[in-house]
């Protein structure tokens, strides 16, 4: 007899299996997914543009002969001592306490090697981050938590948190698990309990009292420290101005792809705008105020290679910040521990459940037998490694275009393969001279 | 004794002067003169010095204070003594709002009233106020002893941790997870102790003591309604 024809089952796209997955994980637990990271869904990124080589209309350099300068200076308009850094390539703010202390040892060790600066987090400054790491920024953010002044003083620049990019408007939440004796002392509080970082700062409201608030910081540190200002990429053109306007030496730009200890997947994805959105937006703030180039801009949020460099600075950034690409570097969801990956069921290259400080790669936890597994000389060295290709692939897009310093990348050396990204990134369509999109932000 | 007038000397100078005396200094008594409302005056001083300013200051004075005692013979704008490490700041009037803001350590008397949020986010620090204190006061306060010998506004201690809060007035109402606790003899010595150092004339009896239930201590959905 014959067989009669049958439908192929077919999922649905709006309930998917993994959204389908997570509804019935929310009606079990009853509450919302956390998770690190950042925003794991596909937006508009660097991947959409490409870089327009010399021929005959511009005249490339030589490579691995003729020079292409990368290093960069932050913190120009008012610190007495502002930052000078050998590579556009910075070590974002991570917290001990979300990162273990041999992690962050690594970063310090790998950043310094590189020629860079590392960034604290919440939670405070360790000796082991302020050792091994010749510069240090020092994060000022909304919780205070381990805020003194003599930490303040030890720093080499100073990053008032306002925003993150992974969570615009949220605050932090370190969850029980992680908190040991020490991460505890450090933050003045008790063993084992859930740590909500406050979404604002507790002691000033709006920009004309952070004015005030960096008044007090330069006073208590002499006016030597360039003062940043963190924003999470949400409004950039108005923040970016704002931040001016309070008298920031450097805007740290965050876009949605930028990483987070732990907070609500919800908030990840679907707050904020990525990171390519961010730029153009906040470079037009600095140059209506005469303050581009013055004000150096730092762009973060999913820089994982030497072209995602090139891009943000050739749209108008003075340096980038690396933070989950750091960790990758150090070994991060190596697949060397695709076992233990397994048994916590994930994969190597997918996990991101940090706040639970099961990390198999003993980076995003505070369990001492983990700890041991990352050894921060051997992840020092990866980093650098990391950090010197980034940089050498910087350098070649940039001669390949005709630059003798990376700086000299400009928005007319990018065309977009996308209407949306061209629309973004304020470079024409490929094959086209048309921008769409442009008129205002 | 040595007299600053902050009407010819810039901020800066004031400010470098004080915080370049070290332990051991002999010049351990300063008045700073004509504040005029002036920001961010004697911050980040770590001397043990006595500084008298004789008038009203702005925004952040006294600002992470270490060992120094720093005395103002008027009122304090918002963030007096934020982020104190140590030491003892004294104003004679009112203080505007987040008077104490994250103080990890030292002593804050405020002999007025204080405006809302004062003791936000504490760590340590221990408060003292002689009148009222504004809304949203101690929130997320997470160490050392608020005490109040006014009334408090609305949502005193929401989110708190383990801070103390000690009102002799009343309290208009209490924010998430605080409650009304016992108070044991060990508050009363603490009391004691603070109302004697704080000069305030008030029997430790006459307080209700306030601190967290400790429900929200770790998330769970039967509590989400409390936040």
């Amino acid at each position: 007899m014959e067989k009669t024809p049958q439908t192929l089952p077919r999922n649905s796209w709006t309930y998917s299996p993994e959204i389908n997955a997570e509804i019935r994980r929310a009606a079990d637990t009853g509450i919302y997914d956390i998770r690190g990271g950042g925003a794991k869904r596909r937006v508009p990124h660097f991947d959409d543009l490409l870089f327009l080589g010399a021929s005959i209309s511009r005249y490339p350099l030589e490579g691995y002969r003729e020079k292409c300068d990368t290093s960069v200076t932050l913190g120009t308009r008012f610190a007495k001592k502002p930052i000078e850094l050998k590579i556009p390539i910075t070590i974002a703010g991570m917290s001990f306490g979300a990162l273990s202390g041999p992690a962050k040892e690594a970063l310090g060790r790998g950043a310094t090697m590189a020629g860079t600066s590392t960034t604290t987090g919440d939670g405070g400054m360790t000796n082991e981050e302020r050792g091994h790491s010749e510069k240090l920024v020092y994060q000022y953010l909304p919780s205070r938590y381990g805020m003194n002044p003599d930490d303040l003083r030890r720093a080499d620049a100073i990053e008032i948190v306002v925003g993150q990019g992974a969570k615009p408007g949220g605050g932090g939440m370190l969850l029980g698990q992680k908190i040991t004796e020490r991460v505890a002392k450090m933050r003045n509080l008790p063993i084992g309990i859930d740590q909500r970082s406050a979404c604002r700062h507790p002691d000033w409201t709006g920009p004309d009292d952070l004015e005030i608030k960096i008044l007090e910081i330069r006073e208590i540190t002499n006016w030597e420290k360039p003062i940043y200002i963190k924003i999470g990429g949400a409004r950039p053109y108005y923040d970016t101005a704002l931040a001016v306007k309070a008298g920031a030496d450097v805007v740290v730009l965050d876009g949605m792809q930028g990483g987070t200890a732990a907070t609500q997947d919800v908030f990840i994805e679907n707050v904020g705008q990525p990171t390519l959105a961010c730029i153009r937006p906040a470079v037009k703030a600095l140059q209506d105020l005469g303050m581009h180039r013055k004000v150096q801009l730092v762009v973060s949020g999913g820089i994982r290679s030497g072209a995602d460099v090139a891009k943000a600075l050739a749209l108008g950034a003075d340096a980038v910040a690396i933070g989950t690409a750091a960790l990758i570097a150090l070994g991060e969801n190596d697949p060397k521990w695709a076992a233990e990956y397994d048994a916590l069921g994930v994969t190597a290259d997918s996990y991101d459940d940090w706040h639970e400080g099961k990390d198999p790669a003993g980076i995003t936890t505070q369990n001492p037998e983990l700890m041991k597994r990352l050894d921060p000389v051997e992840a020092a060295r990866k980093l650098r490694n990391f950090l010197a290709v980034m940089t050498l692939e910087c350098q070649t897009i940039a001669r390949a275009c005709g630059k003798s310093h990376v700086h000299n990348l400009e928005p007319e050396d990018l065309c977009s393969l996308t209407l949306e990204a061209a629309a973004m990134a304020g470079v024409p369509l490929a094959g086209t001279s048309w921008i769409p999109g442009q008129g205002g932000f | 004794m040595q007299t600053i007038d902050l009407s010819t000397t810039p901020l800066r100078e004031l400010n470098s002067s004080l915080q370049a005396q070290s332990e051991n200094t002999n010049q351990t008594e300063w008045v700073i003169t004509n504040p005029k409302g002036a920001h961010a005056i004697a911050v980040g001083l770590d001397a043990p010095i006595e500084v008298t300013v004789k008038g009203s200051t702005g925004y952040y004075c006294a600002g992470m204070n270490q060992q120094a005692t720093v005395k103002v013979t008027g009122s304090a704008g918002p963030g007096v003594a934020e982020n104190m490490m140590s030491g003892t700041v004294i104003i004679d009037g009112d203080a505007s709002q987040y008077a104490g803001a994250t103080g990890q350590g030292g002593l804050l008397v405020i002999k007025g009233n204080a405006s809302s949020r004062c003791g936000i986010s504490m760590k340590g620090i221990n408060i003292v106020v002689h009148g009222n204190i504004g809304h949203m006061s101690a929130f997320m306060a997470q160490s050392g002893n608020l005490v109040v010998l006014g009334d408090a506004g609305d949502a005193l201690g929401d989110s708190l941790y383990e801070a103390r809060l000690f009102v002799r007035g009343n309290v208009k109402s209490l924010g998430s997870d605080c409650i009304e606790k016992e108070m044991r003899p060990e508050h009363i010595e603490i009391l004691k102790d603070l109302l004697e150092r704080a000069g305030a004339d008030a029997k430790p009896e006459e307080f209700k003591r306030y601190g967290s239930a400790r429900k929200l201590y770790n998330f769970h959905v039967d509590h989400a309604g409390a936040y």
